[in-house]
């Protein structure tokens, strides 16, 4: 189901974006660990909190993971935005993805001239155990967890089985993402894990659900992202020297229940919001500069190649084994280190890949090593909430 | 005051303990036929199409008339994995292997995969949806080798 492309909607920028230190954050609470993406986002945009007329806040685990139950409310609080509108989004590990979606439709439609889309999450204030009880238990928890115990790396890992069955993708192909990743996180200030890997530590490191292995898994980490988006009249007034253009925006869900999806190799949710946001962008993924795609665990890496075409189905280990999404290949992907190293907070997530290609697309990388040629200048982020569950893919130009 | 994993300062938040009741008066006969080894699941008398898992309302075509009907169990594997780093309540479980079957009936269903050797454990095998009360009193299905 592909409606047509909305033409009329006015346009979009996004002005000012920050992000926190990703890691273990016992040092703060949610909300100060907001206003740590929020106050260089807005001094990035040039406005004041007063400027703000709407915000979208994408968080997954409030009450569960995190002590606040309605956490939308206490962030806006914390950073002198009472009186702006308000609302929590949720979409699994696109949580952020939904707010920014939120806060883009709020400008979109003319409704408001500002509008913040900022991503937060809390999730090393419990034990591992009980997160990974958490997080299992969002698929369908009736069917799929309460007998049956299926958690977060267990969804993927059926869909790496399904992957190697048919296309004979092998748990090395799965390793080389880790490695790539990590690479480009070492190189990345704001990165969780900041350390490199070879491909036989990878392989060597303990089996979580197998094929997936420690090394293949994102770890469980804290931070936060934020975005101002703008219209048209917004980024005159306020003197906005580099905006970065909303081109495309598609959203599609999944099945609940992985046992309705029709095959494992690939998530349908992604196809379908790919095409709607290439539709709207008018482009191809051919002339995508860089993309931040949605690698929670390496095999989910390898799928978004195929799904959001990259590469044909099938061949998304011959492009990570090629090489090809390295900086300076034909596709260069998560060169910020990813979910998998630079850690994946889900609510923050979706944010902070726009973060990234916000600063990708000015020529703004940190550190410089890892700053994409720019040839189109158009970036492409693509945010999965769980496994397939919910998707989110929104280009940018510049 | 306690101090984090880190070594910082933090508050411990009051405690609660949730298990919610979860209501199954609309899907009774799966859970009652599992008692009898059987595996039942819904069809819809209108539009013919089979659900897994059994719904009470058929989301094509929105009608309320489901017939109840039981599974073959024969099952294809079309995904697995084998699950070492388990959630907090299934602690006390050994590693278990997770699998996805596809159905006689053209259904899939997520269910344990029990009795196979792990090196025999493929995309592709045939394996049986075997239902059962446990020793301590669960109901449960699963998938096992065929007959
Ligand atoms: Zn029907």
């Amino acid at each position: 189901m592909i409606f047509e492309v909305v033409k009329c909607v006015k346009k979009v920028a996004i002005i000012g974006a920050g992000c926190s230190k990703f890691g273990e954050r016992n040092d703060v609470t949610v909300a100060e660990l907001a206003f740590e993406a929020f106050k260089p986002a807005v001094e990035d945009a040039g406005i004041t909190p007063k400027d703000i007329e709407f915000v979208a806040v994408g968080t997954a685990g409030a009450g569960a993971w995190y002590e606040e139950n309605l956490p939308a409310v206490i962030v806006s609080e914390y950073c002198g935005l009472s009186g702006a509108g308000l609302m929590r989004c949720e979409a699994a590990c696109a949580s952020g993805s939904a707010a920014f979606a939120s806060a883009y439709w709020a400008v979109a439609s003319g409704q408001v001239d500002v509008a913040l889309a900022i991503g937060v999450e809390k999730m090393r204030q419990i034990d591992t155990l009980t997160m990974v009880e958490f997080i299992g238990r969002a698929g369908c928890y009736l069917w799929e967890f309460h007998n049956f115990g299926l958690t977060f790396p267990g969804y993927y890992a059926m869909h790496a089985t399904a992957h190697m069955a048919k296309y004979g993708t092998t748990e090395e192909d799965l390793a080389l993402v880790a490695v790539k990743n990590h690479k480009y996180a070492s190189m990345n200030p704001i990165a969780h894990l900041r350390n490199r890997v070879t491909v036989e530590e990878a392989l060597s490191s303990p089996v979580i659900a197998w094929p997936l292995k420690l090394y293949d898994c994102c770890p469980i980490t804290d931070g936060a992202a934020a975005v101002i988006l703008a219209s048209e009249e917004a980024v005159k007034k306020f003197k906005v020297e580099d905006p970065i253009w909303v081109a495309g925006l598609g959203s599609a869900c999944g099945t609940a229940n992985l046992s309705k999806r029709k095959d494992y190799v690939g998530l349908e949710s992604t196809v379908i919001a790919a095409q709607q946001a290439y539709k709207m962008a008018s482009i191809t993924p051919n002339i995508v500069d860089v993309a931040c795609v949605h690698d929670c665990f390496t095999i989910a890496e390898i799928m978004a190649y195929e799904d959001l075409g990259f590469c044909k189905k099938g061949e998304g280990p011959k492009l990570i084994r090629e090489g090809q999404t390295e900086v300076g290949g034909k596709i260069p992907v998560n060169v910020d280190g990813g979910l998998k190293a630079k850690g994946h907070p889900i609510g923050a997530t979706g944010i902070a890949m726009l973060y990234e290609l916000t600063k990708q697309l000015r020529g703004e990388a940190v550190e410089r090593s890892r700053q994409v040629p720019l040839k189109n200048y158009i970036a492409l982020a693509h945010n999965v909430g769980g496994t397939g569950h919910y998707c989110y893919v929104t280009i940018l130009k510049r | 005051m306690s101090l984090s994993p880190t070594m910082l300062p933090t508050l411990k938040a009051r405690e609660v303990k949730v298990a919610p009741e979860i209501p199954i008066s609309k899907t009774l006969p799966f859970w009652e036929g599992l008692k009898q080894g059987k595996v039942m699941t819904t069809k819809c008398r209108k539009c013919g199409k089979i659900y897994f898992p059994p719904v009470a309302d058929c989301g094509e075509c929105l009608s309320s008339d489901m017939e109840w009907l039981e599974l073959s169990g024969e099952a294809e594997i079309e995904a697995f994995t084998h699950i070492v780093v388990r959630p907090l309540t299934f602690m006390n479980e050994r590693p278990y292997t997770v699998a996805i079957g596809r159905l006689k009936e053209g259904i899939r269903v997520v269910a344990w995969l029990t009795d196979f050797k792990k090196s025999e454990v493929k995309v592709g095998v045939k394996a049986k949806l075997k239902a059962f009360v446990t020793p301590d009193g669960n109901i449960m299905y699963v998938f096992t080798r065929p007959d």
